[in-house]
């Protein structure tokens, strides 16, 4: 077995999802066998290989540092599940 | 023949010539959408009214005189680019009701063009798929055989064009996404190099991978369509900052000596006979026009799928994050605080592929295995990138199959990640490399299914396989014949 019941769990946690048993028993075998056939990667040496992690060059873009028009409160808020005045709604955080 | 059989520049021609009105070439999509959809299910939303709005704007805009090739040119869009105004779902549950407040910038460009905007179409949730079934909104049928998948993610962009319910459409392409759906409903799809378009306003997936491209009828507007949307953009630092050089213009015919490379790895013991058949056919096509073949290597091709699927849901875990039914989106009202709210919103708003793409990405990037999968995985991208470096020193383009298989059946793969994700094979290093391809139809199975083949150019070398494309399509029937529907 390349991943357990217990990883799922954590990795459920980590990703913030709240999985069902079945989904979680899903998973478990369909990550297993992905991981599995993932694993030909180790076949390959990769030492001294540089990672690619964007096929272009990408450098940090700089711009004048004045203000533009942006996208305003009341269209910030417009798809918010719940709102206070100008503010996002949520669930009590402390209790 | 009706007005919603023709294509961009056909209609272009009759817009400019006052034959016909944009407002009736509108009407005439409106109606075509109605009496087919029910059959093909392309759309997640039609929005009737912008489109005759937009198409009384294009036909004030015309009697100036200030038409351009798109404008009052009915197009649908995959609904993966915001809309302003317009409910954008990416085929989510947790995304149902969202309305955008701005538009994507490759919508804004076809909005400037003067487009009209028919409807948004139906893709596999937040792109993830090859056969349009993971949508919460419903499977989209191949409008070829009802019982076959149109591919993915952008099937509802190539069922719609195969069925004659837009002149033309966009999609976004990860891993095959424009090209195979293309290939499964017999239209063109391309994949632009990367930060060719910008993906601005464009909801990510893999956002190293992702790119912005057309579904269209047939190569001229695919050139037309390019040419529209790319361009740099403030507004993605990833999009290139070089000219737009004018597509349409490379559109000649003749590839005389043009070096076309044949990949030995993509001729695997798995290809359908049919789609063998359409190679070989577009071999000898080529060979009769002129074009020169050399048999070349891509040694690292095996390797292709799973360093995608590593990099590609690695960066989705952390792009879906945003998902957390704060500040839009669908958010559960029972949790008993915030970390439940955050944990029940995910695990109702997302279906199974996504839900498992998201823990395949979070196990990758985890630690303690980080350095085995993620790491790996970006380090054998530089390997597959240096097999398309090296073939392009002798090579002008290389010459592959889209999919190992024309379309496949509704349910056959939906139960097995694996075999689907393996249908991706031939086109996810296109993606890894960074680089362009392109989807032409050459041929069709015999259950009547069609079979593209693809063209890879080097790294902004669209207009090259533009032009080899168009060659291609001149000298075939294939694109000519129609679904019966």
């Amino acid at each position: 077995m390349k991943i357990t019941r217990e990883q799922i769990d954590h990795v459920a946690r980590l990703a913030r999802l709240e999985l069902t048993d079945a989904e979680k028993e899903m998973f478990t075998g369909q990550m297993d066998a992905i991981l599995a056939y993932v694993d030909k990667l180790n076949e390959l040496d990769t030492g001294g290989i540089i990672p690619t992690s964007h096929a272009v060059p990408v450098e940090n873009v700089f711009r004048e540092d004045v203000a533009t028009e942006s996208l305003g409160t009341d269209r910030a808020l417009l798809n918010a599940p719940d709102r206070s005045e100008s503010f996002f709604r949520v669930p009590k955080v402390i209790e | 023949m009706e007005l919603y059989e023709l294509t961009i520049h056909e209609l272009h021609r009759k817009l400019k010539n006052r034959e016909v009105s944009s407002v009736e070439a509108t009407r005439s999509m409106l109606e075509r959408i109605g009496a087919v959809e029910d059959r093909v299910r392309s759309f997640i939303t039609v929005t009737p009214e912008e489109a005759l709005k937009n198409a009384e704007a294009a036909d004030r805009r015309i009697a100036k005189g200030k038409i351009d090739v798109l404008t009052g040119i009915p197009v649908a869009l995959k609904d993966i680019f915001l809309t302003a105004g317009i409910r954008t779902t990416c085929a989510s549950r947790i995304l149902e009701n969202f309305i955008p407040p701005y538009d994507s910038t490759a919508v804004a460009k076809l909005k400037e063009k003067g487009i009209v905007l028919v409807g948004k179409l139906n893709q596999d949730e937040f792109a993830m798929g090859s056969s349009t079934e993971s949508s919460w909104f419903g499977t989209t049928r191949n409008p070829w055989h009802p019982d076959y998948i149109p591919g993915g993610s952008s099937g509802g962009s190539a069922s719609c064009i195969a069925a004659r319910q837009a002149t033309a459409t966009l999609g976004t392409d990860t891993g095959g996404s424009i090209r195979q759906p293309a290939s499964h409903c017999g239209c063109v799809g391309l994949k632009p190099t990367y930060g060719r378009v910008s993906r601005y306003g464009v909801i990510a997936y893999a956002s190293s991978l992702d790119q912005v491209g057309p579904v269209t009828r047939d190569v001229a507007d695919c050139a037309i369509m390019l040419g529209a949307v790319a361009g740099h953009d403030p507004k993605d630092s990833t999009s290139v900052n070089l000219p737009v050089p004018d597509y349409s213009a490379a559109l000649v015919h003749d590839v005389k000596g043009l070096k076309i490379g044949l990949p030995r790895e993509y001729f695997i013991e798995g290809l359908d006979p049919s789609v063998k058949k359409a190679m070989d056919e577009a071999i000898a096509t080529y060979q009769g026009l002129g074009a020169e073949f050399m048999e070349i290597s891509l040694p690292h091709t095996d390797y292709a799928v799973a360093t995608y699927y590593l990099i590609a849901t690695a960066e989705a875990s952390s792009n879906l994050a945003r998902y957390d039914g704060v500040r839009f989106g669908h958010r559960n009202t029972d949790a008993r605080g915030l970390l439940d709210m955050y944990m029940l919103s995910r695990d109702e708003g997302f279906g199974a592929e996504v839900k498992r793409r998201i823990m395949l990405g979070t196990y990758a990037l985890s630690s303690g295995y980080y350095d085995a999968y993620y790491l790996k995985a970006q380090k054998v991208r530089t390997l597959i990138m240096r097999d398309f470096i090296k073939a392009f020193e002798t090579v002008d383009v290389i010459l592959t199959p889209v999919a190992p298989t024309p379309a496949f059946k509704i349910g056959e793969k939906f139960n097995d990640p694996l075999q689907m994700y393996l249908s991706d094979i031939f086109t996810i290093p296109v993606n890894l490399a960074g680089t362009c391809g392109i989807s032409v139809p050459a041929g069709f199975s015999r259950e009547g299914l069609p079979i593209g083949v693809q063209l890879i150019g080097k790294p902004f070398g669209e207009e090259t396989i533009l032009r080899a494309a168009y060659a291609f399509e001149q000298n075939t029937e294939w694109h000519k014949r129609k679904a019966d529907m």
